[in-house]
């Protein structure tokens, strides 16, 4: 009795002091920013001893929490709990016809609505919102089933607008025509890319793939005669509607909704596309290349339709971008919007496509939504990275492998063709 | 009988060291042959040149695909080329798509056997459905042959280890190979599951007209389903012959056992 309680004593007391020295170590780290204040106009220093104080008692409990979360996290047990719950929830929906429906019924009349419940500001952030769920999808392709770590993913997003934007300033060509073709070129930059780094995987990939994403960048920023440089390009035209003249409200409304149009197919085509003979391929080369070969797959032609394919989806993109725009230059295309298109498909969970949807909305609207805390939403947007990579390493949502069902001899193609037909 | 792959003086160099010393191999129609030694004698880096992982420095690979009159050079072929011309093989450690179903690891061998591209997949015509649903139900017939058929949703990584081994087999078989090369199938198995391969093997080779080249240490079970037997030792070919020859030779027993045990 009296062993068992000294012992929970010095459990405790233990558990304080790493608690006390955690705070003493945040109170060290935030010194420098929290506590001295330089005022240049009078030459002095304020010492904001005060919120010392505050940053250790805040601190205090807060590791206490944290210890024990991370205990949960690696008996294991509220993660099976989590995973069984969501997984029997996913298998619920999917197995009831009627609730599915209902569900999908309720978000397409949602996002339908959308623009017309909302402000055109709303709106606006949505189409961006939209925007990221496409360069996504197109990214998850490359990164998220054929496992090939692309970090200049961006370039290809960049062809796709500078093939509109030049398209259109030098042969006044519209919005429609330029759609296909930018992403045809964005394609053809894809198998580009993908000759060169045919032999490379992991860490060298990813260096070579970010040089590419520089090097087009900088092409645009300094070959003045071509891209007009870092002053850009403007008066880009807005997609045509049936030559209405659209008021700047109106148009918002219909990029929306070719936005909308576009992510719709989207999810129809990379959803087929990862249950077809291709995705299955580039699936396979994900998990084992010797393998993958040696089952016959040529690694080449399944690479370069990676990278093509996910480059088509960058330039489709492209062209919207520049048409919700209508201005572009180089500053928008740097390595930061390449690694935030990676954290929506890493965060969102690599592979689903429900998964790269909620990670672009979380990524695209939560720094709009945190703009009340302003100077500490990317504070808060950087922690909320760091704690799901924490506690949810395989990203928010898993994806799940279609299922088959024998005996009845009714496989779930059937199934699959709901989940495109609905999405 | 016919010869469906032949092997002649087969050398590989990795830098100064000769991995394999002219190894010459045939293997006919319909046999079960087996390719042992002790570890570090080149077995598996003899596999690794017979299916294009490595490209050997000398010799000659060819193989005669059963019902077509035409000899294939295998050397400088892609693995999947290699594939493609009726060869398939397991890896010593197991190789399988990890995060995919077992249904689908077996669907995946089915690439070099069907032609469905990208605008197949996105629009889903007569044709690729067709071609899809083949593909299901010939991956769920191999299944079935190994015993796997009550795995088909669970991911590769859930299945028991002796399950895996299988499922590489099914994988494999479902390139519709003439020659299937096991490498240590039976590495980690317990003597019941090791009878049960030993099953699978034969039937395979019975039922299927799979002529078998397999790499082995379980000598009970190589000794019981081998018509004949290559043994290696440092990159050499140093006997060859039927199990019983294999079992009485004093080289073979010098090279497992060292030469200071006196058989």
């Amino acid at each position: 009795m009296t062993a068992q309680s000294t012992l929970s004593i010095r459990r405790a007391a233990s558990e304080i002091g790493r608690s006390l020295l955690v705070s003493c170590w945040f109170m060290f780290l935030t010194f420098p920013i929290m506590v001295i204040k330089v005022n240049p106009l009078e030459r002095t220093i304020d010492w904001q001893w005060m919120r010392l104080v505050w940053i250790g008692l805040a601190v205090f409990p807060l590791s206490f929490v944290w210890r024990w979360l991370m205990r949960r996290k690696e008996h294991g047990g509220s993660q099976d709990g989590e995973d069984n719950w969501q997984k029997r929830l996913g298998e619920k929906i999917r197995a009831d016809g009627k609730i599915y429906t209902a569900l999908l019924a309720i978000l397409a009349v949602f996002v339908v609505a959308f623009p017309f419940m909302f402000s055109s500001y709303q709106t606006q952030i949505m189409i961006s919102a939209l925007m990221y769920v496409m360069l996504g999808l197109g990214l998850n392709i490359v990164v998220g089933l054929a496992g090939l770590l692309d970090l200049g993913y961006v370039a290809f997003y960049a062809v796709g607008a500078y093939s509109y934007a030049l398209l259109n300033h030098h042969f006044g060509l519209g919005f429609w025509p330029a759609l296909p073709l930018g992403a045809g070129l964005a394609a053809v930059f894809g198998i580009l890319l993908g000759f060169p780094v045919l032999r490379l995987r992991g860490d060298y990939l990813a260096i070579v793939t970010l040089g590419f994403g520089e090097i087009i960048r900088l092409v645009l920023e300094n070959w003045n005669t071509f891209s007009f440089g870092p002053s850009g390009i403007a008066g880009i035209s807005r997609p045509w509607f049936f030559g209405a003249d659209l008021s700047l409200g109106q148009h918002t409304v219909f990029l929306y909704f070719i936005v909308l149009i576009l992510v719709a197919f989207t999810i129809v085509v990379v959803n087929r596309l990862r249950n077809s003979r291709i995705g299955r391929a580039w699936i396979a080369l994900r998990e084992d290349e010797v393998a993958c070969q040696a089952m016959g797959i040529d690694k080449t032609r399944t690479k370069l339709t990676a990278f093509s394919l996910g480059a088509t989806w960058a330039g489709f993109v492209g062209c919207v971008f520049a048409a919700k725009t209508t201005f572009i230059n180089p500053a928008s295309f740097t390595f930061m919007e390449s690694a935030i298109i990676l954290s929506i498909v890493v965060l969102g969970g690599m592979g689903s496509i429900i998964g790269v949807i909620v990670g672009a909305m979380v990524l695209i609207l939560l720094p709009e939504y945190l703009r009340a805390f302003s100077e500490y939403r990317m504070l808060v947007f950087g922690a909320s990275m760091v704690l799901i990579m924490v506690f949810r390493p395989q990203g928010i949502i898993v994806g799940v492998r279609q299922h088959y069902r024998f005996g009845r001899k009714e496989s779930t193609e059937e199934q699959g063709e709901r989940d495109a037909a609905s999405a | 009988m016919l010869q469906v792959l032949d092997i002649q003086q087969l050398t590989m160099d990795f830098g100064g060291l000769r991995a394999i010393d002219g190894v010459d191999l045939k293997v006919h129609q319909g046999e079960i042959v087996a390719l042992i030694g002790p570890n570090g004698a080149g077995k598996t880096t003899f596999f690794n040149c017979v299916t294009g992982v490595y490209e050997p420095t000398g010799g000659r690979m060819t193989v005669r695909p059963p019902g077509k009159n035409v000899a294939v050079r295998l050397n400088r072929l892609k693995p999947n080329i290699i594939t493609e011309h009726g060869l398939a093989r397991t890896f010593q450690n197991i190789r399988l798509f990890q995060n995919m179903t077992v249904l689908e690891n077996v669907m995946v061998a089915r690439h070099c056997r069907t032609r469905s591209g990208i605008l197949g997949a996105i629009f889903r015509n007569a044709g690729n459905r067709r071609e899809e649903q083949e593909i299901v139900d010939f991956s769920y017939g191999l299944l079935e042959k190994v015993g796997l058929e009550g795995h088909v949703n669970d991911l590769a990584r859930e299945l028991p280890y002796g399950a895996q081994r299988r499922l590489e087999i099914a994988r494999a078989l479902a390139t519709e190979p003439f020659l299937l090369l096991l490498d240590e199938p039976a590495a980690g198995m317990n003597p019941r599951e090791t009878s049960e391969l030993d099953a699978l093997i034969t039937r395979i080779r019975d039922n299927e007209g799979v002529s078998i080249l397999l790499i082995e240490h379980d000598m009970k079970l190589v000794m019981s389903i081998s018509q004949r037997i290559y043994v290696m030792d440092y990159g050499r070919l140093i006997a060859q012959g039927t199990p019983r020859e294999i079992a009485e030779n004093p080289n073979v027993i010098k090279a497992y056992l060292g030469e200071t045990f006196d058989a």
